[in-house]
């Protein structure tokens, strides 16, 4: 058993949960969009605002946000985790590895809050 | 004449391995790399390798042949030998200690980890514990292996992280006994892999299925793992 406390779900079956099924969510959502487009070739600026400015909608792009976040933090935390290790680039790993995935958490939740910032200020 | 060329390394001359090349006249047969390999060496005693039962048993003799991991002494030229050349290096990722010869510590170390023995508690039976023949398939594809590394040390996520992620020929062995029906230590097998390491390094890119010189699948494996951390953790 090797204890981690920067990944997101703490649990190795957690984190591969929530990649797998964020990873439907945003299939979903961008064949969602791509059918909307292809469906509505004169798309002008008030049907758009329309669609992204009911509570369904809103949801299923928060949805996809917090998909993406939570997607982005594994596979990053996957990332960093791999190459920026004290076995490949020497001792300072562990405090180059630590900046970049607490970084990494705070862009990623910036972010978010900035995408909910612009979905309800539609 | 075929081509060989070999990686050297003696860390008490070398300050850095070098590629050696040779010439070897195989009269045109189709040997084995290990025939090869037995003949450089009564050339120059100095080149080093590990070997011992040359027919695939034993495990000892893994080594990269032209880029593939594999057994040296059950891969004929045929199979390795590309435009007239032959090149030998060690298995890669791990410590090398001389020539051909690795440092397998980390890799024995990871299969120490998964407990690779049986564990019953239960009272032993007078004569043995018993298996139906159903049950004893569930470990074919499992039992074979014999530890010759050539799985993991292809596998990057092994390359990354020997210290933390099991590999997959670690995994084969943690799957064999979690589908033992007379092991009884499965819960703890199981908790003891749940973690972001251990099993879930693993994404599945199959170097292990494509180098394995037995012809196991731990991918195959590693999937079933991840089943039953699924049903025993939902």
């Amino acid at each position: 058993m090797v204890t981690t406390v920067t990944s997101l779900g703490r649990s190795g079956l957690s984190d591969w949960m929530i990649q797998r099924i964020s990873a439907w969510v945003m299939t979903t959502y961008l064949v969602f969009i791509f059918v909307y487009f292809i469906s509505n070739p004169n798309l002008n600026y008030a049907q758009w605002a329309e669609l992204n400015s009911s509570l369904p909608m809103r949801m299923f792009s928060l949805i996809t946000i917090l998909s993406i976040a939570a997607h982005a933090w594994i596979g990053m935390w996957c990332v960093l985790t791999d190459y920026i290790t004290v076995r490949l680039i020497g001792p300072k790993a562990t405090a180059i590895r630590i900046f970049f995935q607490l970084g990494m958490i705070a862009i990623t939740l910036l972010y978010v809050i900035w995408a909910i910032d612009i979905l309800w200020g539609i | 004449m075929l081509n060989v060329s070999i990686y050297r390394y003696n860390p008490e001359l070398d300050s850095e391995p070098y590629m050696q090349d040779f010439q070897v006249d195989t009269q045109g047969k189709d040997v084995m790399v290990l025939d090869v390999l037995e003949k450089l060496k009564t050339e120059d005693p100095s080149l080093t390798f590990r070997r011992s039962c040359r027919e695939g048993v034993c495990g000892s003799d893994g080594v990269n042949i032209s880029g593939k991991n594999g057994l040296a002494c059950i891969t004929p030229l045929s199979d390795a030998v590309k435009g007239n050349k032959l090149v030998i290096r060690p298995l890669p990722g791990l410590p090398v200690i001389r020539d051909l010869v690795i440092d397998m510590s980390q890799f024995y170390a990871q299969y120490e980890k998964i407990q690779p023995y049986m564990i019953n508690n239960n009272p032993a039976p007078a004569i043995e514990r018993l298996q139906s023949p159903e049950e004893r398939a569930k470990l074919d594809g499992l039992y074979e292996c014999i530890l010759c590394a050539c799985c993991s040390t292809a596998c990057p996520s092994f390359w990354w992280n020997p210290d933390k992620f099991i590999g997959p020929s670690g995994l084969l062995q943690a799957y064999r006994f979690l589908a033992d029906s007379r092991d009884t230590a499965t819960e703890e097998r199981l908790a003891n892999l749940d973690d972001p390491f251990s099993v879930f390094r693993c994404h599945g890119i199959m170097n292990c299925v494509q180098v394995c010189p037995k012809g196991l699948n731990p991918t195959k494996a590693i999937g079933h793992i991840r089943s039953m951390l699924i049903r025993s953790a939902t």
